[in-house]
């Protein structure tokens, strides 16, 4: 059984626009962490996804930016509510 | 040096995040115009210009745009190893005020470098309108540098800024602060610190602090550089305590951390008066990023443009082809007595009709760069890229491939320079070596000649539309192709600021359109001209003996024109080009375009002037007369598809490093050339053939 704390973990690419929630962790390489991490994309920030129509690309706003996720890279994103 | 002590020479170096205005500033520094644009990566190549100042000089450099200084893409390389090596006097960070804590990721890196900074808040403007209020001087004092605000596009600052600089070169200015990790991480990077060796060049430069906090970010090029073993165990036990504790790796905690300092510092000095989201970008977004609207929307942006330069560009283009028709006229009319004829024949059937023939296309050429630029500048181009991602998937790339393809519509070489925005190599082979089939302007000429020869005014749009959709077919064809043979591999998913919509100014977009124009005429005026005068000659000598020649000027000509050498060259060829419906004439023809697109127009209107008839209209008369419309077809499909112009094939080997590409990109596509023309005209002779 999934213990809640578990649940409430999952990918950026599955939260529907208009929600706001935190980034957890990086699932990906230590370039692809140091690039994303220039970008603003580090733990707990808060990630407001402006849009998702489930094809896989995404448009995050990151404090005052919004940055586009090429389909693959929101699946590399764990993220948790707020 | 003087005997002071003091240069009047100064290396300032501009660094910032992508898009963040630098190349405006380096513009009103230097007053020169390098690109600009509103999207992030324009700038690909380090620029170089001066700034004078109270009798000394600024050596500027404009750096491509990173966020941060590790070694993961080919920008933060060469922003790093320039700061490295070059040792610049002033570095200038370039943040945009508007969007501070994460601009200042990069400057506190820069901090830690201990390089002689000068903030340069720009984007001012946009940050008032956001309500922002700064407290600079409490800012600065945290921060540990001088912070000059800016409007770069207005100019506004620029004076402050360069004082500013020479104050930092030629004073010792406050030390930066220096940011502190928290006791873990500050134990560790004490234990690489105590075995690392304090005569290592890059210890002596940067000291060991530095070093050793690169070391735990796990930074590959200084690893390298330090090569110890001692180190490297020091490296490992440290590194596995840390992500044992914090669960996370150290590059992480570090990002983290520097970003804490970054929002304390702010959270002080940076007050927001009216909370106010950047509404206007949003609605833009919900309609142009749309998940049904989206492409279609872009599909009518597209069409405009293409209308912009073929509809609207036709009326200006009949004007410049009266005046060159006047032109050769009134040379011919007024030619001196006793002046040789043949100085005659160069200037009007060789410098007019082939510079000539080029120049009259300008106006669909500078509205094609028009449209360019405003998809640039508004901040369109990283939606396109969005809303490409999808499609672009389907053949191995990814949507911001898509950039690069869309300059290419404009000219190659800029396009082929903006591939270096793809971090991964073989993407960015894979849409290199595609790019000259993105039908580009220079061959806008042979269309422009072609289609009205051949097609009735209501088809020759979508003509049109299809050479240039055949273009995009065959590069889709080609970029799986490679995908799935040479250049084989997962593609990368990608990530990409996007940057707030801007209205362009008037300004900016005329400045492009004549900086591309200019480019344009140059090469009329330079490779053309001189590519006509030797055509000229070759279509004119060696001379048939006088006693020979028939009666009949276009008779004459015509044996003039199988006598000559160009003549000669072409039927030597002909047998090879006959299967594609080409003629002699056709194939020198070819031979120019081959150095220059335009070169096809240039040439045949040299090969069939008839002194003091210029005119476009003219010209396709003799084409219509001497070839049929699968012909003509034939030689557009040619042309779109084969020999990428010289300059294309250079930048090919610069960017990719490496002959083959190149030698590839040649190759290949003027095979698919042969191969597409000849099935398409043995086709087409079938199909009459059967028909008839
Ligand atoms: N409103 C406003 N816009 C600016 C200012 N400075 C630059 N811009 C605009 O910002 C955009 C980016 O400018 P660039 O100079 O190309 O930026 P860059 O930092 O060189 O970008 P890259 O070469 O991609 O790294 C352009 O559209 C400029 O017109 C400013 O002070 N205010
Ligand atoms: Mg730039």
């Amino acid at each position: 059984m999934e213990s809640p704390a578990e649940k409430s973990v999952r990918f950026l690419s599955q939260v529907p626009a208009g929600q706001t929630v935190r980034l957890v962790r990086i699932a990906g390489g230590h370039g692809l962490t140091l690039r994303l991490a220039g970008m603003g994309l580090v733990p707990n920030v808060p990630l407001e996804v402006l849009r998702n129509d489930s094809r896989g690309q995404i448009i995050v706003q990151v404090k005052n930016t919004k940055i586009v996720l090429g389909r693959g890279m929101s699946e590399k994103l764990e993220v948790a509510p707020l | 040096m003087d005997a002071s002590g003091k240069k009047a020479e100064w290396l300032v170096a501009l660094a910032g995040n992508p898009n963040s205005g630098k190349t405006t500033v380096f513009n009103a520094l230097t007053g020169t115009r390098q690109h600009t644009g509103n999207y992030p990566g324009v700038t690909v190549e380090k620029k170089e210009g001066i700034c004078r100042i109270d009798g000394r000089t600024l050596r500027i450099v404009d750096l491509p745009g990173v966020y941060s200084l590790t070694a993961y893409s080919m920008e933060e390389l060469v922003a790093r190893r320039f700061l490295l090596q070059e040792k610049p006097d002033v570095v200038v960070d370039v943040v945009d005020a508007s969007n501070l804590e994460r601009h200042l990721y990069l400057a506190v890196q820069l901090m830690e470098m201990k390089v002689p900074l000068v903030l340069a808040f720009n984007m001012s403007d946009v940050a008032r309108q956001r309500g922002l209020e700064f407290d600079l001087e409490q800012l600065s004092a945290l921060l540990g540098a001088p912070i000059v605000p800016l409007v770069a596009t207005k100019g506004e600052g620029i004076d402050e800024l360069k004082k500013t600089i020479v104050r930092c070169a030629e004073q010792v200015l406050p030390v930066p602060a220096e940011i502190r990790y928290g006791p873990e991480l500050e134990e560790a990077i004490g234990k690489i610190e105590s075995v690392l060796d304090e005569d290592h060049p890059l210890i002596r430069s940067y000291g060991r602090r530095w070093t050793a906090l690169k070391l735990l970010e796990g930074d590959s090029e200084i690893q390298e550089q330090i090569r110890s073993p001692q180190v490297s165990d020091v490296l490992h036990q440290v590194r596995q305590h840390l992500t044992a504790v914090f669960k996370e790796s150290p590059e992480v905690l570090i990002a983290e951390r520097r970003y804490g300092f970054i929002s304390g510092a702010c959270q002080e000095t940076v007050r927001q008066t009216v909370l106010k989201r950047q509404d206007f970008s949003d609605r833009m977004d919900a309609v142009l990023t749309h998940r049904y609207a989206g492409l279609p929307i872009f599909a009518v942006l597209m069409y405009i443009v293409f209308y912009l330069t073929f509809q609207v560009g036709a009326w200006p283009q009949g004007w410049l082809e009266d005046g060159f028709t006047y032109l050769a006229q009134l040379i011919g009319r007024f030619w001196p007595e006793g002046v040789s004829g043949e100085i005659k024949s160069l200037l009007i059937d060789g410098v007019i009709a082939g510079v000539g023939g080029v120049v009259v296309f300008l106006p669909n050429i500078l509205l094609l760069f028009l449209g360019i630029a405003f998809l640039e500048d508004s901040g369109y181009m990283a939606r396109a890229a969005f809303i490409m991602d999808r499609l672009m998937h389907r053949i191995g790339l990814h949507g911001k491939s898509f950039i690069p393809m869309l300059i290419g519509f404009g000219c190659s070489v800029p396009a082929i320079m903006a591939t270096r925005i793809l971090e991964e190599r073989r993407t960015r082979l894979a849409t290199m070596l595609v790019i000259p089939l993105m039908s580009c302007g220079a061959r806008i000429t042979i269309y422009g000649l072609l289609i009205p020869a051949f097609f009735p005014a209501p088809l020759r749009g979508p003509m049109m539309w299809l050479i240039y959709l055949i273009g995009i077919g065959l590069a889709i064809v080609c970029v799986r192709l490679l995908r799935s043979t040479l250049l084989k591999g997962e593609s990368v998913p990608f990530v990409m600021e996007l940057p707030p919509y801007r209205l362009p100014t008037l300004r900016g977009l005329l400045l492009h359109m004549w900086d591309r124009g200019w480019l344009y005429l140059r090469k009329a005026g330079t490779v053309i001209l001189a590519l006509s005068v030797v055509m000229w000659a070759a279509t004119r000598y060696p001379r048939p003996p006088k006693d020979i020649l028939p009666a009949g000027e276009s008779q004459q000509r015509r044996l003039e024109l199988d006598y000559s050498l160009a003549g000669r060259i072409g039927k030597w060829m002909e047998p090879a080009i006959r299967p594609l419906g080409f003629d002699w004439k056709i194939g020198t023809a070819m031979i120019g375009a081959a150095m220059a697109k335009e070169m096809f127009v240039s040439q045949m209107s040299i090969v069939y002037s008839i002194s003091g008839e210029e005119d476009l209209e003219r010209l396709r008369e003799h084409i219509r007369r001497d070839y049929s419309t699968l012909q003509g077809f034939c030689v557009m499909l040619f042309c779109l598809i084969s020999t990428p112009c010289v300059a294309t094939v250079a930048v090919t080997r610069r960017e990719s490093g490496a002959w083959k590409w190149a030698l590839l990109q040649f190759g290949g596509l003027t095979a698919l050339a042969y191969l597409v023309t000849l099935l398409v005209y043995q086709g087409g002779r079938l199909v009459s053939f059967l028909t008839a």
